[in-house]
């Protein structure tokens, strides 16, 4: 095996232990830190699954920012829509055609419309860059890490481009290197210069992830004022330091 | 009227390009010894100075606040900077002050928790904006979290659901810890601990008021209506702002819940120790107090033997009742379980009106067409009514009920989508004016176009300080203090009580139009 190979098979076990436990342990703060008081944004649901419901129009449809912005909503559904497609056809390098999942990476709608993703995500992200610097409320809140974030974001979808219109690597390769990533066997990367590059950055995204605000993708799940149930006539809602505030005093009794 | 700047209103709204430290100068007075010892709250020899070690203390309660609200630390951590938020506050839209707009207010205290509690501001500061805990970083802070009425508007639009308002209350707290509590709130507070509302009305004195208040209707309409306080064994006990003792026209409002309980022949009191729904607990973001203030209603509502409890036109009020009393001063096992606990006013007349058993003139509200403006606290942060957005129709039906000429103003700007009055969330004193002017604009620009166009002459709301704000704000935007009204004030209009002459209510009808 390659010293480069090597290289990478170490680059991505630390890339993804410090994804899955960086983002675990970021949730499970959030699940230690108690909800103290009822802050539903109302009109809220009155039910679990109108919360459920709720959370639909939020991740799928991106309701709210709709409600406040047109074109950062254009821009930011035709990324994250487009995200969702690549991620899609990308299952493709690590799942094995007998699995019972091929089916959902290997159809019509991954395959082809997933093959132009990257053209919509730039144009996504390229519009999102645009408005940090000419909207002058968006400058104003920008600091180098947004525009940064940005452009990791579209070197990715760039590199990946290149390798899908231009330059191409040893796809058969590089999935015997994916695989062999998961099965511990471990094989030889593709040593082309755009591959690597389309891994770095990729490996480098999912590293800083729980440290930046891609928390906003877990986090979302989490906020009181979305997840609440509007019930606090109907239900009593305490935290536990709210009862252990009540059990030294007793005047709730 | 002083002389402030007045911001121009416009055809359509406009968003206004940002100029940098537009509203640094405005600070409210901060809380000298005498009401921060009354708090509980440390103090320094001269007021506005720091306690010692207050960069330790600060950083040690944000450390607390992280560990017990999961709103702030979820909203510490999960802003993207998209923008969606920036032109949606009304003093960012009055003011132009970017540090008005709702991210950049949370910023304030996001730079500080990037600083000393993540991994990327420890290492990393200049490239996530993380900046060190200064004395000049404090004083923005007190500047800037004064100028937020913790009305929520922003959280409808972010995409997360973020609430400035967390932020805010949180901010406010650890600032009065080191120090920095503001005068206005933290004078009013003990006030409701001692006294029972944040007027400081002793008891004798409403006793006094709300006997000159029976006579005064009973001149009016010739029906004896009764104003009950502190009368054991009553089914209700009415909860309502203490404004709506003796200023306008929050009084007419009174006058209209004792109405519609004298209609619907129910036995009802008030109560002198929980003399006040206001709580500005809320306000200051502290928990112990808002509890505090809370628990004087359990005590009160178990003194007097009621089984229900009704809050008058509040609107924070509302929220802290609807979403928070069972919360802190539950549970309420010992009140009748076939009421809503709390209810709303509006709720019991919208009952009444629904059983027809008002009767109703509408046409004593002829010489009025009617706009609603939605308070933010009753739109955004609870219902009232048993479906969800129900807080919007309640209100605009009972208008409706009683009054014959109503319309509503622009979409985007009622409802959930609604402007705060410019002075809530704690903000309502002189020492804020300019704020509190520059603040209304988005809600005075749509007030005066249905006035233009819909011949729209009063705007009624259900909140104490909105009526408060609005009677102060309008003059200085060309319109006069009466045109803000009580939703109770126009049932208070129609509603013809049994035995009431027919000239009473024409001669009050022609009081009105002289």
């Amino acid at each position: 095996m390659s010293a480069l190979s090597i290289l990478y098979v170490i680059l991505f076990y630390v890339a993804m232990i410090t994804l899955v436990a960086g983002i675990t342990n970021k949730v499970l703060q959030y699940k230690r830190v108690p909800a103290p008081l009822k802050i539903a944004v109302t009109p809220a649901p009155l039910t679990k699954t109108g919360v459920v419901y709720r959370f639909f129009t939020e991740v799928v449809l991106f309701n709210s920012l709709f409600r406040a912005t047109k074109w950062t909503w254009i821009f930011g559904f035709m990324f994250h829509a487009s995200l969702l497609l690549a991620f899609f056809r990308h299952l493709r390098y690590v799942i094995s055609p007998d699995s019972f999942i091929w089916p959902l990476v290997n159809n019509m709608v991954v395959q082809s419309f997933g093959h132009y993703a990257g053209f919509a995500m730039l144009v996504g992200l390229g519009g999102l860059f645009a408005r940090r610097i000419f909207v002058d409320r968006v400058r104003y809140i920008s600091s180098a890490s947004d525009y940064l974030m940005l452009l990791l974001i579209m070197g990715i979808a760039f590199s990946g481009l290149m390798m899908s219109y231009v330059s191409h690597t040893d796809i058969v390769q590089l999935k015997a290197f994916v695989m062999g990533l998961f099965l511990f066997d471990w094989q030889n990367l593709p040593s082309d210069t755009v591959l690597l590059v389309h891994l770095t950055m990729v490996l480098f995204l999912a590293m800083i992830f729980p440290v930046s605000k891609l928390l906003h993708a877990p986090g979302l799940f989490m906020s009181p004022t979305r997840y609440q149930i509007d019930n606090p006539r109907e239900k009593r809602h305490l935290s536990p330091w709210g009862a252990e505030l009540e059990a030294k005093d007793g005047r709730n009794a | 009227m002083a002389d402030y700047e007045i911001p121009e209103t416009h055809e359509f709204p406009i968003i206004p390009s940002i100029m940098e430290g537009a509203m640094a100068h405005s600070t409210p007075f901060v809380a000298g010894e005498e009401f921060q010892s009354d708090m509980g709250f440390p103090f320094t020899e001269e007021t506005g100075q720091l306690i010692d070690g207050w960069k330790e203390k600060f950083l040690e309660l944000m450390k607390e606040k992280l560990s017990k609200y999961r709103s702030l630390q979820v909203f510490m951590d999960i802003c993207v900077k998209c923008g969606a938020c920036t032109d949606k506050c009304h003093y960012f839209i009055g003011t132009s002050d970017p540090k008005n707009m709702p991210v950049a207010r949370q910023d304030l205290l996001r730079k500080v928790y990037r600083r000393y509690f993540t991994f990327a501001g420890k290492y990393f500061p200049k490239l996530v904006g993380a900046i060190d805990l200064t004395e000049d970083v404090i004083k923005d802070m007190y500047s800037y979290y004064h100028q937020c009425s913790e009305c929520r508007r922003c959280a409808v639009f972010c995409p997360f659901g973020i609430d400035t308002a967390e932020v805010t209350m949180a901010a406010r707290d650890m600032l009065a810890m080191i120090g920095m509590g503001q005068k206005y709130s933290n004078q009013i507070i003990p006030k409701v601990h001692k006294i029972g509302n944040n007027l400081g009305l002793p008891e004798p004195a409403l006793v006094d008021t709300l006997e000159g208040l029976e006579e005064e209707v009973e001149e009016d309409i010739e029906v004896k209506v009764r104003f009950p306080l502190d009368e054991k064994g009553a089914e209700i006990l009415l909860v309502t702002p203490s404004a709506d003792f003796f200023a306008e026209p929050h009084i007419d409002g009174l006058i209209g819940y004792a109405k519609v309980f004298h209609a619907a022949g129910v036995t009802w009191t008030m109560s002198s120790k929980a003399s006040e729904a206001a709580n500005f607990g809320l306000f200051i973001g502290n928990y112990e107090h808002m509890r505090e203030i809370s628990l004087r209603i359990r005590d009160a509502a178990k003194d007097l033997g009621v089984r229900r409890i009704i809050f008058g036109e509040c609107g924070h009020a509302w929220r802290v009742a609807y979403n928070h009393l069972n919360t802190l001063a539950g549970p309420w096992d010992f009140l009748d379980q076939n009421y809503p606990i709390p209810q709303h006013i509006l709720e019991f007349t919208k009952d009444c009106l629904d059983r027809d058993i008002l009767n109703i003139d509408k046409s004593e509200n002829d010489h009025m067409t009617l706009t609603f403006h939605d308070s933010c606290n009753i739109a955004r942060a609870s219902r009232i009514g048993d479906t969800p957005g129900s807080q919007f129709t309640t209100p605009r039906q009972v208008i409706q009920a009683v009054c014959n000429n109503y319309h509503d103003m622009a979409a985007d700007t009622i409802h959930d989508a609604t402007f705060c009055c410019g002075g809530g969330g704690g903000l309502l004193t002189d020492d804020l004016m300019e704020l509190r002017i520059k603040g209304a604009q988005p809600r005075m620009e749509s007030l005066k176009n249905v006035v233009a166009d819909h011949g729209v002459t009063h705007m009624a709301a259900i909140c104490a300080i909105c009526k408060s704000q609005f009677t102060k704000v309008l003059p200085y935007y060309g319109m006069t203090m009466d045109q803000i009204v009580s939703v109770h004030q126009l049932v208070s209009n129609a509603i013809i009580l049994e035995g009431q002459g027919e000239e009473a209510g024409d001669s009050d009808d022609a009081d009105e139009a002289a």
